[in-house]
């Protein structure tokens, strides 16, 4: 079978809230160490909720359903991740308007896009220890390849979150820290991690043609 | 005559509010809303509550938005996307002496970007002395 079905989104969504829900307390562990503490509870809120609407409703397009996503997202997440993750599953649904099936090369795009709208809304580049960090890396390594790598592209994320570890942070909560913010995964970026993985087992476990 | 719209917006309900509660106890003839704290109250920021404030004190002379923390900003831009009204500003400066000053000078009946200019001039300003 070629491309992510909708199902296969729904699959997406459901292990990447596993993934929060089983490590919420490891999250606000993260954040209670350099942040404000809230992002294990925000997160597994917020997918959670996300979860329930789209498990309930029957979806035409990919693009609506990714749009469903991110607006619950946007209005069940207290804290900073809300607009960060809405906003890029809002970029990554734009991107798909009018196509068909998610390819890899829709996939890329939407991803990209998504990434984009991280920077925008959070100011942040690569180094400042944020999403950004995982979430770049990660687009960079979708461009090389010339199709779906799921092992590979587990373990670039993987990579990318785990050196977030030793940066100082200069956006964010983590910011006000300074020097001491060293030492310490960068909560959010631990969360991309849980999606990325996520995304790349359903491809795998699935069978995804990409 | 309709006076530039304040929006106070804190990750905590009580500081939003309690902003409000001191700016109103002097300026008395300008619109003012508070967008503190999540849907239920707690520790963070609602897109919906930071839209319907801004509704709420929207007109002709637009709104000025005041925030606490970072990321209450992202939601502040969002929640401006999601209404699609022109007229609405983000002011850079600190939500307690800023609010005051906002509140002060839509009072005198000034423009969107008169009010703006004066709420960010007071980041630059020492509390004591001179």
């Amino acid at each position: 079978m070629m491309g992510l079905t909708n199902e296969h989104l729904a699959k997406w969504l459901e292990k990447t809230n596993a993934k929060i829900q089983e490590n919420k307390t490891f999250l606000t562990n993260l954040d209670q160490a350099i942040g404000d503490g809230d992002h294990g509870i925000n997160m597994s809120r917020g997918f959670d909720e996300a979860v329930k609407k789209i498990s309930s409703t029957e979806y035409k397009t990919s693009s609506d359903l990714l749009k469903d996503w991110a607006m619950t997202l946007l209005s069940k997440v207290g804290g900073a991740s809300g607009p960060l993750y809405g906003t890029a599953l809002l970029k990554f649904s734009m991107s798909m308007k009018d196509k068909e099936e998610v390819d890899y090369s829709s996939l890329t795009a939407g991803i990209e896009e998504g990434l984009n709208g991280l920077i925008q809304r959070g100011q942040a580049q690569e180094g400042h220890k944020t999403m950004v960090d995982v979430w770049s890396p990660v687009v960079t390594f979708l461009k090389e390849q010339p199709a779906f790598n799921p092992e590979g592209f587990k373990e670039i994320a993987k990579e990318a979150m785990e050196k977030t570890k030793d940066m100082k942070a200069i956006k964010g909560r983590a910011a006000y820290l300074k020097e001491r913010s060293i030492g310490h995964l960068d909560p959010g970026s631990v969360s991309s991690y849980y999606l990325f993985s996520s995304l790349a087992e359903v491809i795998e476990e699935e069978g995804v043609g990409l | 005559m309709s006076r530039v719209g304040i929006v106070f917006i804190s990750h905590s309900e009580k500081i939003a509010m309690g902003l409000k509660e001191l700016v109103t106890q002097v300026i008395k003839d300008v619109p003012i809303e508070a967008a503190g704290g999540t849907e239920d109250g707690g520790i963070g920021t609602s897109l919906e509550k930071i839209q319907q404030a801004i509704e709420k004190v929207y007109s002709d002379k637009g709104v000025i938005v005041l925030y606490d923390l970072g990321s209450s900003v992202m939601n502040a831009e969002l929640a401006i996307e999601v209404t699609g009204l022109e007229h609405v500003k983000i002011a850079d400066a600190p939500l307690v002496e800023g609010g005051y000053v906002a509140a002060v000078e839509s009072g005198m009946g000034k423009p969107l970007d008169e009010v703006l200019l004066a709420v960010e001039e007071v980041r630059m300003k020492l509390k004591r002395n001179e």
